[in-house]
């Protein structure tokens, strides 16, 4: 049984974005990843759902596989439906598939520098988009080019246009990377860590920029990151990944509040804070497992101060905490009541 | 970075994690089979599950017996001519033939294993000699030591291959240099004479990507003098590139060889190389096919399977595939 | 006499300039410009403290610990340990430096040679120094010391990449220790690893420090993780020090302009302190270091930028708040919740 994020049943409207029960593996030389394990979120048009987690979570390969630029092989969907306004993009032609990527769902990812091409000009690399997927004209795609950099406040726009990626700092490389995701005019937002490479100060506004634009447009935004702090900053509703699975939903100042899983709580426990001064770090000890080999029962139970017998046997399904609030722990309600 | 088949190993729950920080799972492995698995010995495993590899390798090390031990492979003279049998075609006494002079084309292929070999392998490790020492030191000390040695090398890279090796080569050949072994020393000579800047620039490369690594910057923190630098962080770190070459290389120095001998600057009697045979042929093809198809069809195995040999050795060091 | 060595800095730093030339030609390189990466930069570093560094890209911290580590030759400027001259010191003198003060790196993946096993590679501090350790006890010590940074001894014969990232930055922690020094740079040690092992590496160095009178600098650009370790941080923007003082006074009585900017951009990691932040938002980019502004760098970008500070460079010196700033209106302002 996999988790789900929603109030399924009492909405009428479908999700604008549900993941549910995704499986994903890797098939290598060394074995089989399983780098996803029934994973299952949605998003709403407005508003922002954080997805949390660590190296080798598998928070992006989510994020590859709702664009379906996954690498097929290695990787293998062996579960599960993604749908997009109900429809199953999973069971949907190429085509089909072509046009939802960048019209209908639009990513941005951590190192603008490889997003962008260099051998081309900032401005051909939105106006490509919109001649092809538009029909727009040189001159109309040239003034929405330039349009779409005021928007994202990049000064000199009309200069800015011509010029290459190299030419951009890397915060306004990062914010070209975001007009050009915004140009077909997206219903979602993918940001696949996206201030993880930038200076704080560049960061802050980034994030700023971000909020703003997703409020304009009502467009629903996924935010992936392992940054507690950005996350407490900007999201609604957050999914806490670990080892290929959703370990919690909860909407933001509950998590923060009362985490419902450990390794929520640990995670949490273990951040230095700018305005704590604490001696010593509370850590996880060990790693996480290797995808190729999972501990049977919940992921976490090696590293989980909490754990009993049944962990190390029994996978533990969604427990429910309150309204929009699941946790994958079989003591998901003491932990909560404890803190 | 987010790639999950790479990303941190697993846990298993010993008496380790108690006192040590968990140990990841392949390490467990290790432990029990008590080998530690070194980039080298990592590489060899994966290269004998390779058929390129496999295929390759039994090509060449058949080569090399056939080259050291050539009796064992015929009773017959390369040398003798029998006038009696001229250009003759396969039969059951002669499997490949006689050529012009009556002489057996299998014993001399099989004969002039030895000399193609040697003066590929020859070329290929004073080239690579030759390459690498003046490559690191380029790459390692930089300014003008390096200006200088890439113009010079790039010089030489100038220089054309065939035209240069004919200059030499007869060089050589007026100031009276003969006998087999003076003969291929010269070939090996002006090849890797004519080849060297290739090495270098490879190993150039190398030492100058090694040189930024963090590694490097550890050691001269640490107070490491330059030697130590080179032959303990430099020189394994560069290695593979220019061993993966060196293989291809060899190959191509084997059909280098036929060409020189062809041109008629290579060996020559007595000695017997594939190439002279090829050259030997080049006027009878219509008539006696058989002079020419054997020892071409040879080189070309074996120019192939050091292709692959070097093909199946680069995937396998190249550690962004492990 | 005795008094003012126990008080006396265990390392002096006094105007660091480096700059790097900027040379374009094809076959005759001529030099049109410098980077300034470090312009003038001036701290004290006590026995048994931790200086943490702070700044952005561009600031200069990195290059600075290539400098006091003796990876780069200096412009101009001075730098004492233990009252010597370190950049006067040559051969046999400097490498006895070396064994004083080490330097962990930031990145895991490339700090270690992945040719050669992890016990070579922490045991090599003692064939570079071979006084240090008698050739027997070589390989006690190696045990030992991956012993205390947590890793299981046994393993010395195992290759890099047979380890996590966490584990390797513990590898590169033993190698600076093996030779016990003084002082150990930490450049950047935790910013490559995930945030749970940051904890465990953080720990490690606090544990450490202890244990062996340890004496840090510890250079980061997350500013809560140079928070927990540090006792006093020096805040750098464009190759100088903008301001300097204990991390109380840094973090709870910023008085510098750009500090203020820069704490009030960490997020927190509290979702009901939004909306009640003081939030100070800069504009644009950081201008580049070959051409940096005249006066005061930061007026730029600053928003109580005046004549004055495109005029006249305001000096590192304590003005009302209690310790040094770089600013000629510099003024108290809490930004942390």
């Amino acid at each position: 049984m996999t988790m789900s994020s929603g109030e399924a049943g009492l909405l009428s409207e479908p999700p604008l974005l549900e993941v549910d029960g995704l499986f994903v593996e890797f098939r290598t030389r060394d074995g089989v990843a399983r780098v996803l394990n029934g994973v299952s979120y949605t998003v709403d048009a407005g508003e922002t759902l954080a997805v949390l987690g660590e190296s080798g979570s598998g928070k992006s390969v989510t994020a590859q596989a709702i664009m379906g630029i996954l690498d097929v092989p290695p990787a293998v969907v062996t579960g599960g439906e993604i749908r997009y306004r109900g429809e199953n993009l999973l069971a949907a032609s190429e085509e089909r598939r072509t046009e939802v990527r960048a019209q209908g769902i639009a990513m941005i990812f951590q190192d603008a520098l490889s997003a962008l091409n260099p051998v081309f000009t900032v401005g051909f690399q939105i106006e490509e988009q919109l001649r092809v997927r538009l029909g727009m004209t040189r001159k109309e795609a040239r003034a929405r080019a330039v349009e779409l950099l005021d928007l994202v406040r990049i000064p000199h726009a009309t200069r800015r246009v011509r010029q290459y990626p190299h030419e951009f700092s890397g915060g306004m490389r990062q914010r070209a990377m975001i007009a050009m995701s915004l140009a077909l005019d997206p219903d979602v937002l993918i940001a696949d860590e996206p201030t993880t490479a930038l200076d704080v100060t560049v960061q802050a506004q980034i994030m700023d920029l971000l909020a703003e634009i997703q409020a304009e447009r009502r467009m629903g935004l996924i935010l992936i990151t392992h940054d507690l702090g950005v996350v407490a900053e900007v999201a609604d509703r957050i999914s806490v990944m670990y080892a290929g699975r959703i370990v919690e939903h909860a909407d933001a100042p509950s998590l923060y509040r009362r985490p419902g899983h450990p390794y929520t709580a640990a995670l949490m426990d273990s951040l230095p804070r700018l305005d704590l001064k604490g001696a010593e770090l509370n850590t996880i000890k060990g790693l996480p497992p290797s995808l190729l080999n999972i501990p049977p029962g919940c992921p976490f139970h090696p590293r989980c101060l909490m754990a009993q017998d049944l962990c190390r046997t029994d996978v533990p399904t969604g427990h429910r905490l309150g309204l929009g609030r699941t946790s994958a722990c079989h003591f998901a309600e003491e932990l909560v009541r404890s803190v | 970075m987010t790639d999950p088949t790479t990303a941190a190993a697993g846990t298993t729950a010993t008496q380790d994690s108690q006192s040590y920080v968990v140990v990841p799972e392949h390490i467990e492995d290790a432990v029990k089979t008590g080998r530690p698995r070194s980039l080298a010995s990592d590489a060899w495993r994966d290269l004998r599950r390779r058929p390129l590899f496999i295929i390759a390798g039994v090509v060449i090390l058949l080569l090399v017996v056939v080259a050291v031990f050539p009796g064992w492979f015929t009773s017959a003279d390369p040398n003798l001519k029998d006038l009696a049998h001229t250009r003759e075609p396969p039969s059951a006494d002669a499997w490949f033939g006689y050529d012009l002079q009556g002489r057996d084309v299998y014993a001399r292929v099989i004969y002039g294993t030895r000399w193609s070999l040697l003066v590929g392998v020859g070329a290929a490790v004073l080239t690579v000699l030759l390459g690498s020492v003046l490559g690191i030191l380029a790459g390692f000390a930089g300014g003008w030591v390096d200006g200088l040695l890439s113009r010079v090398g790039e010089i030489f890279f100038g220089l054309p291959f065939v035209l240069g090796a004919i200059v030499i080569l007869t060089l050589f050949r007026n100031a009276g240099v003969g006998g087999a072994v003076p003969i291929v020393g010269v070939v090996v000579l002006s090849l890797a004479v004519l080849s060297w800047p290739v090495a270098m620039r490879i190993m150039r490369s190398a030492a100058i990507a090694a040189k930024q690594q963090d590694y490097v910057k550890a050691a001269r923190a640490l107070g490491a003098r330059p030697a130590r630098i080179v032959f303990r962080h430099l020189l394994p770190n560069c290695l593979a590139p220019v061993l993966v070459y060196a293989t291809i290389a060899l190959g191509a120095f084997i059909g280098a060889e036929a060409t020189l001998s062809f041109l008629g600057i290579g060996l020559r009697d007595p000695a017997v190389s594939w190439g002279v045979m090829i050259a030997d042929s080049r006027n009878f093809v219509r008539v006696a096919p058989h002079m020419l198809l054997f020892p071409a069809g040879f080189l070309t195995v074996t120019v192939l399977a050091f292709v692959m040999l070097g093909d199946a050795v680069r995937e396998a060091l190249d550690p962004k595939l492990r | 006499m005795s008094e003012s060595l126990a008080t006396e800095p265990i390392l002096q730093v006094r105007d660091l300039v480096k700059h790097f030339p900027v040379r374009v030609g094809v076959l005759f390189k001529h030099t049109i410009g410098h980077v300034r990466a470090v312009d003038g930069v001036s701290f004290d570093l006590h026995r048994g403290e931790t200086l943490g560094v702070v700044g952005e890209s561009g600031c200069g911290k990195s290059t600075l610990a290539q400098v006091l580590m003796r990876l780069e030759p200096p412009t101009s400027g001075s730098a004492r340990f233990q009252g010597r001259d370190m950049f006067a010191m040559r051969g046999a003198e400097l490498r006895r430096l070396r064994r004083s003060i080490q330097i962990v790196l930031q990145d895991p993946y490339t700090s270690l040679n992945p040719r050669m096993t992890v016990g070579d590679i922490v045991g090599e501090p003692f064939e570079i120094h071979p006084e240090v350790a008698p050739k027997g006890s070589r390989s006690a010590k190696v045990r030992d010391l991956l012993d205390v940074v947590g890793l299981n001894p046994e393993h010395l014969n195992r290759y890099p990449h047979q380890f996590s990232g966490g584990q390797r930055q513990r590898i590169g922690i033993a190698r600076a220790l093996a030779l016990r020094p003084d002082v150990i740079i930490c450049d950047e040690p935790v910013s490559a690893l995930d945030v749970s092992i940051q904890a465990q590496v953080m720990n490690l160095l606090a544990e450490l420090q202890s244990d062996f009178g340890l004496s840090y600098v510890f250079i980061a650009h997350d500013l809560s993780v140079v928070r927990h370790l540090s006792d006093r941080v020096a805040v750098m923007y464009l190759g100088k020090i903008a301001e300097i003082g204990t991390e109380d006074e840094i973090y709870d009585h910023p008085t510098h302009p750009y500090t203020q900017a820069l704490l009030s951009a960490v997020p927190v990691a509290d979702p009901t302190v939004r909306g009640q932040r003081q939030v100070i938002r800069l504009e644009g980019d950081v201008p580049s270091p070959v051409d940096p502004p005249s006066g005061c760098r930061f007026r730029t970008r600053c928003w109580k930028a005046q004549e004055i500070c495109a005029e006249s460079e305001p000096e590192l010196a304590t003005r009302g708040a209690g310790h040094p700033s770089a600013c000629h209106f510099a003024e108290e302002r809490s930004v942390v919740p």
